[in-house]
C-alpha cells in the first residue's frame, strides 16, 4: 500500500529556496542553455477569491528541444508572495511526444502545495496561440468550456500569466495523474 | 512507463470538514483523469552534487540544538516492494519547543538559533536513508478550540516520475494527540497507522540517540503503458 499524502502545512509549506524560481540563474544547472527566455507568473486564489499567500508552486517542464532532463533541468519551485503571486524565469519548452504517435503542445506542469491541500494539485500551463494546442491529446480530454483555465496568456512579450483558482467560478482544471 | 492509479482508501479527502483550511481551498470539480505521458513518467534529476545532502539537523553551524536527539531511518520502496534508489527526501520540522523558524509562526515558544529544521537526504541503492535530528515539539494551530498538532516531521519525496511526487508527515508512536488531529485522522484507517514511525533499537545508537524507523511506499509501475484514461 502506498504511503498516504498529508498537507505540506499547516505552517511550513516545503523548504523555500527562492533561487529555485529562476531556472536560468547564474551558476545554476541551466546557466548558458540557449532558448527563448520567458517568465511564467500567476496568482493563486481560493473559493472566496482571496489570495493564497502561503502556497508553494513547483514546475516541471521539457527543454526547448521537447526532451526532459537532456541538457535542461526543468524543475523549479516558488513560494507565493503576500499577494498570492508566483513568478518563474525559464525557457519556453518545446513540443513533447505524447501517447502513440501524438505530439503534445508545449506545456509546463505545475504542482500546487499549500495549507489546506491534503494532496498537492496538478495542472498544466499551455501557451495561447500555439497551433499544437488544437490537437494536444491532454487538452482534448478537458471539457472545452474549461480548457481556458490551462492556457497561459502573453501579458507582454515573453511574459506569460496563468492564474490558479482553487475552487468556485472558473475553477482551474486539475489533472488526476 | 505509467504509474499505477492511486488506490482508493489511502489518501485523505481534499474536502475535510474537520480541517478548516480545506473549506475554501479544495476544488469543487473532480480532477480530469489523464494518461501518463513523458511529462508524468519523467522526473527532475536531483543529484547530491547539485543538491547537497544535509543529514544532521541536531547541530547547526557546529553547535548542538536543544532537545532530545533522535535518528530516523527508513526505506523507500514502490508498491511492488522494489527499492527506490536516488529518491531525494526533503525533511522539515518544528524545533523541540514546537516552533518553526518562520515569520508566520507566532507560537509563543523559544526559537533555537542552533536548529534550522531542514534536511535533505538521498536514498541509497537499496532505498535506505537515515537522518539525525531533534524530537520536535507539539504546537498549537488554531484549527479549533485548543487544537494542537501531534509531534510530526514533514517529508517531501521526489521519485523517478513526477506522478510519484509525495508530501507526507511522520508521527511518533504513543502520541495522545493523534486521536484528536484532523490531519492525521483524515487519512483512512489502515493507511493512517503507517504514518506512525516505529521505535527501533537497531536504529538506536548506544550512548547517543534513540532511533525510529519510517518506511515509505511510492506508486509502482504498470506493466504496460496506459494508452487510455481509466
Ligand atoms: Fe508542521
Amino acid at each position: 500500500m502506498i504511503t498516504a499524502s498529508q498537507t505540506s502545512g499547516p505552517f511550513w509549506h516545503l523548504i523555500d529556496f527562492p533561487e529555485w524560481a529562476d531556472l536560468l540563474r547564474a551558476g545554476g544547472p541551466n546557466d548558458g542553455v540557449a532558448g527563448s527566455r520567458i517568465t511564467l507568473t500567476g496568482t493563486v486564489t481560493d473559493g472566496d477569491g482571496a489570495v493564497c499567500p502561503d502556497a508553494m508552486i513547483e514546475i516541471w517542464q521539457a527543454g526547448p528541444d521537447g526532451a526532459y532532463e537532456a541538457g535542461f533541468h526543468g524543475f523549479g519551485r516558488c513560494a507565493t508572495d503576500a499577494q498570492g503571486r508566483f513568478r518563474f524565469a525559464t525557457l519556453k519548452p518545446g513540443p513533447v511526444p505524447g501517447p502513440g504517435n501524438s505530439l503534445q503542445a508545449p506545456h509546463i506542469t505545475l504542482a500546487i502545495f499549500a495549507r489546506g491541500l491534503m494532496h498537492h494539485l496538478t495542472t498544466r500551463a499551455y501557451f495561447a496561440g500555439e497551433a499544437l494546442n488544437e490537437t494536444d491529446p491532454i487538452l482534448a480530454l478537458v471539457p472545452e468550456g474549461r480548457r481556458g483555465t490551462l492556457i497561459a496568456r502573453e501579458a507582454s512579450p515573453g511574459h506569460w500569466n496563468l492564474d490558479i483558482r482553487l475552487q468556485g467560478d472558473h475553477e482551474t482544471v486539475f489533472l488526476d495523474i | 512507463m505509467s504509474f499505477r492509479p492511486i488506490p482508493p482508501g489511502v489518501f485523505p479527502p481534499m474536502d475535510l470538514p474537520s480541517y478548516g483550511s480545506t473549506h475554501k481551498r479544495h476544488p469543487d470539480q473532480a480532477p480530469v483523469r489523464i494518461p501518463h505521458t513523458l511529462t508524468e513518467t519523467s522526473a527532475p534529476r536531483f543529484t547530491s552534487s547539485a543538491y547537497p545532502e544535509h543529514l544532521d539537523m541536531s547541530r547547526h553551524n557546529g553547535r548542538e540544538a536543544m532537545g532530545e536527539r533522535i535518528i530516523i531511518a527508513g526505506r523507500v520502496t514502490d508498491e511492488d516492494g522494489r527499492p527506490q534508489p536516488g529518491v531525494m527526501l526533503e525533511v522539515w520540522q518544528a524545533n523541540a519547543a514546537g516552533r518553526y523558524q518562520l515569520d508566520r509562526d507566532q507560537h509563543d515558544a523559544p526559537l533555537d538559533p542552533n536548529f534550522s529544521g531542514q534536511a535533505r537526504v538521498f536514498t541509497d541503492a537499496d532505498g535506505n536513508w537515515s537522518i539525525t535530528t531533534i524530537r520536535p515539539g507539539a504546537y498549537p494551530w488554531r484549527n479549533h478550540h485548543n487544537a494542537w498538532r501531534p509531534v510530526h516531521v514533514h517529508f517531501g519525496l521526489h521519485g523517478a516520475g513526477f506522478a510519484q511526487r509525495l508530501v507526507t508527515q511522520m508521527y511518533f508512536p504513543g502520541d495522545p494527540l493523534l486521536a484528536l488531529d484532523p490531519i492525521y485522522q483524515g487519512v483512512p484507517e489502515g493507511a493512517r497507522e503507517r504514518l506512525v514511525a516505529k521505535f527501533d533499537l537497531d536504529v538506536t545508537r548506544p550512548e547517543y540517540a534513540l532511533g525510529y524507523r519510517f518506511d515509505m511506499v511510492l506508486r509502482g509501475r504498470l506493466a504496460t503503458p496506459m494508452e487510455n484514461p481509466a
